[in-house]
C-alpha cells in the first residue's frame, strides 16, 4: 500500500490483535467514521477484549472545515455566518457568543437596546430546546428507541419555522447581528411563540412518560458511563455533561450576559454522573428554557432592534436612501467593513452543548487577527475515554449520545 | 371449494376433520397420481408464494405501522397507499449487485442465507392455518419447529464469520449466544401447552382447545407460559428490543453487514417469516390457533361463533400477535447484552421451570377449566 499520509497514533498499535504482556489478547475495533451512532464523523479507535472496553481513544478531523482560520480574512461582519456552520444544532447560540465578543472589543455593549438583548435570550434559549431535541431523539435512537426521533423533530419543525420567521432561513440563520439584531420580529412572532409555550410542555411530558419510567430506558442509561465531579472538573467540561455529576455551573448565572441576570430560572443538577443524570439535566433544562422564553415574551421591552454606532452599525435603509453621511457609511461599512480597536477578548457564553467561548484577537484592521472558539463539544469528547473504558460497546454509544457532540463544532 | 378453505364444519357440536395437503396427496396416490402429483405441486408452489408474498406483505405492513406510530404516512407513492412497494424493493434487491467481500470465506458466505431461509421455510410447512390448510402435521410437530428454528442460527452465525468484518462478528457472537439462551425458555412455554393437551401435534394441540384456549383454560399458568414465549420468542426473533444481533445503531447492521442485494433479502424474507412463524405458533398453542371462541358447554355460543371459518381466527389471532409484537419494537429501547443475558438466565428460566411444574400439577391433578 502506498498512502501518502502515514497514519499511525503513538499509544495504540493499529494492528487487529493486540497480545499484552500479560497474556491477553485484544481486538482493535474501528468505530466510525462511517457509523451510524458517532453523531457525524467521529472516529473511535476500540480495543476489545470480547465486547468489554479496553481503551478508547477518539479520532476527529474528518469533518474540517478550517472555520477559525478563514474567520481570520474575513471582515467582522462577514465572519457571522461562518458560525453558524460550527454547531450546526444551534446557530443562534453561536451568533450570540460571536457578536457578544465583537461587540466587548468594541465597547458598545452598553449601547445595545434592551429589546435586541431580550430578544437574543428569548431565541437563545429556543435555540438551546432545538439542540436538546435533536439530541434527544438521536441518544433514543442509538438506544434503539427508534420513534423519539421522529416524535422530537415534529417538535423541533414548529421550532425551526420560529427561525424561517424571524430570518427566512430554517436552519443557518444568522439572525443576529454586532450590535442587534437582523431585524425586528414579525407580527406573528408573539402567536407563534405562545403556541410552543403550551404545545411543547405536554410533549417533554409524553417523551418522559416514553423514557425516564421506562425500565428498559433506565436499565441502559443508569450508571453507565460514570464520570465524577472531581474529573468532570479536570477535564474542562461543561454543559449538562459537568451538571450532570453535579456540579452546578452554566455560564448564564456564573457570568451573566445579555440580560440573563434579569430572568428567573433553575440550573438543574444531577447527581451520579451518568447517562441518566445528565438526561435528566437536559430535560429538565428544556421546561427551564421554556419558562425563560415565556419572561422574555412577556416582559419584551420595546425599542429599536439594533444599536446605534455610526461607523459601525449599518444605518437604517430610510436614512441610507435619503441623508448622504448614511449612504457613506453604508457604501464604507459593506465594502471596507469596520475597524476594530487591537486587543484580545475572551466571551464565554451557555449553548445548548456546553459553554462556548469566542477568543477574538484583533490588530486594529478590519479583519481579527485570530479567532479562536472554545468549542464545549471537543472538550467534552475529551472525557469519553474516561467514560467508557471498562464498559461494553453498546454503552459506547449511550456515552457518546450523552455528552451531546456535534462534529462541526469539534472540526472547526 | 369452500370446504378446502374453511374445513368442514359441523355447526351442532364443533368438532374439526383436519385434513393437511400431505393427507391428500397419500390419499390421492393410491387412486390418481395425478392428483397426487397436483396437491404436492400445490404444496410446494404454495408454501413458495406464501412465503415470497407473505414476506412482502409483513414489509409493509411493518413500514406503515411504524409510519403511523411515528406520526408519519409511510410509502404512499407506489400503488394505492404505497401497496406496491414492497415489490418496488423486491425488484431492486434482485437487481442489486451481488457483492462477496474479497477477503470473505466464499463458500460459507454463499450458503449462510441459504441456510436461514430453509430453516424458515421448514417451520412454515408446519404451520395450521385452518382444518384443511396445513402442508404437513408431523405427530411431533411443536420439537420438530423448535428444532428447525434453532437450525436459522446457524445461518447467522455463518454470516457472521465468513463475513471476516470485526462488526458481522459481533453482532454473529451475540446472536449466539442469544439464540440458544432463550430457545430454552420458548421451548419450555412449549412443553406446557403439550402437557395440557397430551399430544406434539400441532393440529390436536389445537383441537384439544375446542372447549376454551390454553391462555385462559390453564388459569395463570397459561398466560405465563403466553408471555413467556412472547417475550423469549420475540428475542430468538431478533427483533427489538432484543435485537442486539444485528443492532444497527451499534454494530452497522451485525452479521448482514456485508450483504446486499438478493442475499441480504434472504436474511431480511427469513426474519420476517419467521416473525409471522413464532406469531402463528404463538396463536396456536395458546389462542387456539384456527379454533373459534369457544366456551365448554355453551353449545349454542360455540355453534355462533363456529359461523366465522376457522382461517379467519387463525388470521386474526395471527396479526393481533404480530401487531403486538410491532408495537413493542417501535416503543421499546434496545438491552445490552449483558442485560439480556440476565434477563433470560436470571428471571425467564426460574419462572419458565416454575411454570412448568405448575402445569404439571394442574395437569394430574385435572384442575384447568372444563377438563371434560
Amino acid at each position: 500500500m502506498n498512502s501518502p499520509v502515514e497514519h499511525k497514533p503513538s499509544n495504540v498499535e493499529f494492528s487487529d490483535v493486540v497480545t499484552h504482556d500479560s497474556g491477553r489478547k485484544t481486538m482493535t475495533l474501528n468505530m466510525g467514521p462511517q457509523h451510524p451512532s458517532t453523531h457525524g464523523v467521529l472516529r473511535l479507535v476500540l480495543e476489545l477484549d470480547g465486547e468489554t472496553v479496553v481503551s478508547c481513544r477518539p479520532e476527529i478531523g474528518y469533518l474540517h472545515t478550517g472555520i477559525e482560520k478563514t474567520l481570520e480574512s474575513k471582515l467582522y461582519y462577514k465572519a457571522l455566518p461562518m458560525t453558524d456552520r460550527m454547531d450546526y444544532m444551534s446557530p443562534m447560540s453561536n451568533n450570540l457568543g460571536y457578536c457578544l465578543a465583537v461587540e466587548k472589543l468594541l465597547d458598545i455593549e452598553d449601547a445595545i437596546p434592551a429589546r435586541a438583548k431580550w430578544i437574543r435570550v428569548l431565541m437563545s434559549e429556543l435555540t438551546r430546546i432545538n439542540s436538546h431535541l435533536v439530541w434527544l431523539g438521536t441518544h433514543a435512537i442509538d438506544l434503539g428507541a427508534m420513534s423519539m426521533f421522529l416524535y422530537t423533530f415534529r417538535d423541533r419543525e414548529t421550532l425551526l419555522d420560529i427561525y424561517e420567521l424571524v430570518s427566512g432561513q430554517r436552519m443557518m440563520s444568522s439572525y443576529f447581528r454586532i450590535g442587534g439584531l437582523m431585524m425586528d420580529v414579525p407580527k406573528d412572532f408573539d402567536k407563534s411563540i405562545r403556541r410552543i409555550l403550551k404545545n411543547l410542555p405536554d410533549r417533554i411530558d409524553e417523551y418522559e412518560d416514553l423514557l425516564t419510567n421506562n425500565r428498559i430506558w433506565q436499565m441502559r442509561t443508569i450508571g453507565v458511563a460514570k464520570i465524577s465531579a472531581e474529573n468532570a472538573i479536570d477535564g474542562g467540561l461543561t454543559g449538562a455533561s459537568l451538571r450532570g455529576s453535579g456540579v452546578k455551573y452554566d455560564v448564564r448565572k456564573a457570568f451573566p450576559y445579555s440580560d440573563y441576570d434579569k430572568f428567573d430560572f433553575q440550573v438543574p443538577v444531577g447527581v451520579h454522573g451518568d447517562v441518566f443524570s445528565r438526561y435528566q439535566v437536559r430535560v429538565y433544562e428544556m421546561r427551564e428554557s421554556l419558562k425563560i422564553m415565556g419572561q422574555a415574551l412577556d416582559g419584551l421591552p420595546e425599542g429599536p432592534y439594533i444599536a446605534h454606532v455610526p461607523g459601525v452599525i449599518l444605518p437604517p435603509k430610510p436614512d441610507v436612501l435619503s441623508k448622504m453621511e448614511s449612504l457613506i457609511y453604508h457604501f464604507k461599512i459593506i465594502t471596507d467593513g469596520f475597524k476594530v480597536p487591537r486587543g484580545s477578548v475572551y466571551v464565554p457564553i451557555e449553548s445548548g452543548k456546553g459553554e462556548i467561548g469566542f477568543y477574538i484577537d484583533s490588530d486594529g484592521t478590519n479583519v481579527p487577527n485570530r479567532v479562536r472558539v472554545r468549542p464545549p463539544s471537543f472538550v467534552n469528547l475529551s472525557a469519553l475515554p474516561k467514560m467508557v473504558e471498562g464498559s461494553l460497546v453498546s454503552d459506547v454509544v449511550a456515552a457518546i449520545g450523552s455528552i451531546d457532540i456535534v462534529l462541526g463544532e469539534i472540526d472547526r | 371449494m369452500l370446504d378446502f378453505l374453511f374445513g368442514q364444519l359441523v355447526a351442532t357440536h364443533a368438532t374439526f376433520d383436519v385434513v393437511t395437503l400431505s393427507d391428500r396427496t397419500t390419499q390421492a396416490l393410491a387412486e390418481d397420481p395425478w392428483l397426487a402429483a397436483g396437491y404436492a405441486l400445490l404444496g410446494l408452489a404454495g408454501v413458495g408464494g406464501f412465503l415470497s408474498l407473505l414476506g412482502m406483505a409483513l414489509i409493509y405492513v411493518e413500514r406503515k405501522v411504524a409510519a403511523h406510530f411515528q406520526c408519519r404516512l409511510g410509502p404512499m407513492r407506489v400503488g394505492w397507499h404505497g401497496m406496491l412497494q414492497s415489490v418496488a424493493d423486491a425488484i431492486k434487491l434482485l437487481l442489486k449487485e451481488d457483492i462477496i467481500p474479497d477477503r470473505a470465506d466464499r463458500v460459507l458466505f454463499l450458503i449462510a442465507p441459504v441456510f436461514s431461509i430453509i430453516a424458515t421455510t421448514l417451520g412454515l410447512i408446519l404451520i395450521p392455518m385452518s382444518p384443511s390448510l396445513q402442508v404437513v402435521d408431523l405427530n411431533i410437530g411443536v420439537i420438530f419447529i423448535s428444532a428447525v428454528s434453532s437450525f436459522g442460527v446457524l445461518g447467522i452465525l455463518l454470516a457472521g464469520w465468513s463475513s471476516n468484518n470485526k462488526w458481522s462478528l459481533l453482532g454473529a457472537m451475540r446472536a449466539g449466544a442469544q439464540f440458544i439462551s432463550y430457545e430454552i425458555s420458548v421451548t419450555l412455554s412449549l412443553l406446557v401447552v403439550t402437557l395440557f393437551a397430551g399430544s406434539l401435534q400441532l393440529s390436536e394441540i389445537v383441537q384439544s382447545q375446542q372447549d376454551g384456549w390454553w391462555i385462559w383454560r390453564g388459569h395463570i399458568v397459561g398466560l405465563v407460559a403466553f408471555f413467556v414465549f412472547l417475550i423469549a420468542s420475540t428475542a430468538e426473533l431478533n427483533r427489538p428490543p432484543f435485537d442486539l444481533p444485528e443492532a444497527e445503531s451499534e454494530l452497522t447492521g451485525g452479521f448482514h453487514t456485508e450483504y446486499s442485494g438478493l442475499r441480504f433479502s434472504f436474511f431480511f424474507l427469513a426474519e420476517f417469516i419467521n416473525m409471522f412463524i413464532a406469531s402463528a405458533l404463538a396463536a396456536t398453542l395458546f389462542l387456539g390457533g384456527w379454533m373459534p371462541f369457544h366456551i365448554g358447554g355453551l353449545h349454542t355460543f360455540n355453534g355462533l361463533m363456529d359461523l366465522i371459518p376457522p382461517g379467519l381466527w387463525f388470521a386474526g389471532k395471527t396479526t393481533f400477535i404480530i401487531f403486538l409484537i410491532m408495537w413493542v419494537r417501535w416503543t421499546f429501547p434496545r438491552l445490552r447484552v449483558d442485560q439480556l443475558m440476565r434477563l433470560e438466565w436470571k428471571f425467564l428460566l426460574p419462572v419458565g421451570f416454575i411454570n412448568l411444574f405448575a402445569a404439571a400439577t394442574l395437569v394430574i391433578t385435572k384442575l384447568y377449566f372444563f377438563p371434560w
